[in-house]
């Protein structure tokens, strides 16, 4: 039995703890990916099924379906000048990266302060607050980026738009998962009790941005007092930069710079909330 | 900035903690040395845990100095908390992953090389005794090792001290023991151990020096048998008379050992010769329904120095 006990000793001369604080402070918030990413795995088959299912759902059921009857009654290039699957296949890819984040954003975030509290977990190791705000939505993001890169590829496969062009909906789509995951994290972390409320974001954010940000249809389609919602919506800014790159619909260098402005600042701002919410939560 | 030998690990003065109007930690003292096993004793809501957190950099102090393994917690949380192993209250283990994972994801966050991880791991699962729950998942765990775990997890990064927030609160009594040996074991090492209880039991068998907190305020200071000499007599006589009776009984009592202490179930002699102090009550005419004597304990200590009972 001692054995055991010299050996705990004997390893423990490894570690050299001024060398443990100095990469915790560097690489921490790689640390918390790498933690979250090592949770996915218990549920790999599930994640991957739907990663891959769901674009395909979404592109099939809409192409095969919808877009029939809108091309049959508008023509083949009635909606925005192209097809309508191809008109629709930006935003969807967005709606996805959107709603994938702010799901994660929501049940993650709560349960890691309340049901499983891995955040105070984390916050007994040396790394600090901010990583583990950064290391967490990075992870959001690998998790965000599978279902894209299924979107991505049948957008290839179908022939969709501009090859190229169809490269770039990936960083799009991260973009925008970001400054939507910063923003659910936010104000999420807030909430210290589950009256239901956590589910509103799916319901009363995630849904209505979705309809109502040109996702199906151009956002001038709508009466002129709801354009606001596509104005605020993080999800119209990633659409449009989406459908510049997939078809080349009209895009002014101008208003390039302000979707991109938008997500950036959203992501930003919200990224700073998070890490003061988070710290003040931490520091007990 | 490493410690010497004999320079305390830990050492505060005047620390304090409020949150708004309510003073959780109200200005205390204490040093506790390198290899000790040093208790914080106090019952619920004393601020045992709050100052548990100031050391580990997790709650920042509202006043007084602290120097935790020669670092300042208010700017060198990273540098503290890199030296240190905590057992929080909860166990706050991820349960997600099987049990070598969570031990292989902590150790991570040391940013110790992963083979290292995988390495250690494997040897504390068998130090806590769980070798064949490796891949076994957390939730299906018993109390006791998800306990056991929760300490190994603590252990990954070679801890100069142990922080112990209630290590075996809401154990069963032999998963308690268990645990002790395990603590045992890693006080024979010279990890320091710091530890809150508010079992007095496991406070005698682990600490070598402890403080007994009450309200946030440090009441007395010693080591376990050093404190009973000092607050309270060699032997206790416990008598029951029925609950309607005791007062009544206790004044008959009067004069009868160094002290008398009346709880609602039971009044205590405190007398150096306890079955001497019996037959005293007995020549009385009074006869308990009851009657037994013990060795003093720490929970006569914290009696006799608050008026109350540590488990409530």
């Amino acid at each position: 039995m001692s054995a055991i006990a010299s050996r705990i000793t004997a390893d423990a001369d490894a570690v050299d703890h001024a060398v443990v604080a100095r990469r915790a402070r560097t690489r921490g918030w790689w640390y918390v990916a790498e933690h979250r990413i090592r949770s996915m795995r218990s549920y790999v088959a599930s994640w991957f099924g739907l990663s891959i299912g769901e674009p395909f759902l979404f592109v099939m059921g809409l192409g095969l379906g919808l877009a029939l009857l809108v091309d049959a009654n508008q023509g083949a290039q009635g909606v925005d000048g192209v097809p309508y699957l191809v008109f629709i296949a930006p935003a969807l890819m967005m709606a996805s990266a959107m709603q994938t984040s702010a799901n994660e954003n929501t049940w993650g975030v709560f349960g890691g302060f309340k049901w499983f509290p891995m955040f105070f977990a984390m916050n007994g190791t040396p790394i600090s607050a901010a990583q583990i705000v950064l290391g967490y939505q990075l992870a959001t993001l690998v998790r965000v980026a599978l279902p894209l890169v299924t979107f991505t590829a049948m957008i290839l496969l179908l022939g969709l738009g501009d090859a190229a062009g169809a490269l770039l909906l990936l960083p799009i789509g991260l973009l925008l998962a970001a400054s939507m995951g910063f923003a659910v994290m936010a104000w999420v972390a807030t909430q210290t009790r589950d009256r239901g409320q956590l589910s509103f974001i799916e319901r009363f954010v995630v849904l209505p941005l979705t309809l109502f940000s040109g996702t199906y249809f151009p956002l001038e389609t709508l009466p002129w007092f709801l354009h606001w919602i596509g104005w605020i919506s993080p999800l119209w800014h990633a659409a449009e930069l989406g459908r510049a790159a997939l078809y080349g619909a009209p895009l002014t260098p101008l208003m390039a710079l302000v979707h991109v402005g938008f997500l950036i600042l959203l992501a930003v701002v919200a990224c700073a909330l998070s890490i003061r919410i988070f710290r003040k939560r931490l520091d007990r | 900035m490493p410690t010497t030998a004999s320079a305390p690990v830990i050492a505060a003065t005047g620390l304090t903690k409020r949150y708004g109007d309510f003073t959780a930690v109200d200005g205390i003292d204490f040093e506790i040395a390198p290899g000790e096993a040093f208790g914080f004793l106090g019952p619920n809501g004393a601020g045992k845990s709050t100052t548990m957190r100031m050391i580990a950099a997790t709650s920042t102090r509202t006043s007084g100095e602290l120097s935790v393994l020669g670092f300042d917690p208010a700017d060198h949380g990273p540098e503290i908390r890199a030296q240190l192993g905590i057992v929080p209250q909860a166990d706050q283990l991820d349960e997600e992953l099987r049990v070598i994972d969570n031990l292989i994801v902590y150790g991570r966050y040391f940013g110790l090389p992963l083979p290292y991880v995988r390495r250690r791991a494997e040897e504390l699962l068998e130090f806590a005794q769980l070798t064949e729950k490796r891949k076994a998942r957390v939730d299906g765990l018993s109390g006791g090792m998800k306990r056991r775990l929760t300490i190994a997890r603590g252990l990954i990064n070679a801890p100069k001290a142990m922080l112990l927030d209630e290590p075996t609160t809401g154990l069963d009594p032999q998963a308690r023991h268990v645990l002790w040996d395990r603590l045992f074991r890693l006080k024979e090492e010279g990890t320091t151990l710091v530890l809150t209880t508010h079992y007095m039991d496991e406070a005698e068998q682990l600490c070598d020096r402890l403080v007994v907190v009450d309200k946030g305020a440090i009441v007395a200071e010693g080591s376990p048998s050093a404190l009973i000499r000092q607050y309270s007599t060699r032997e206790v006589l416990e008598v029951r008379f029925g609950s309607a009776r005791n007062e009544e009984a206790a004044r008959g009592i009067e004069g009868i050992g160094e002290r008398i202490e009346v709880l609602p179930d039971r009044v205590l002699v405190y007398a150096d010769d306890g079955e001497a102090a019996m037959s005293a009550v007995h020549d009385r005419g009074l006869s308990p329904v009851t009657s037994l004597v013990r060795r003093s304990s720490l929970e006569d200590v914290f009696l006799r120095l608050t008026g109350r009972s540590l488990v409530d």
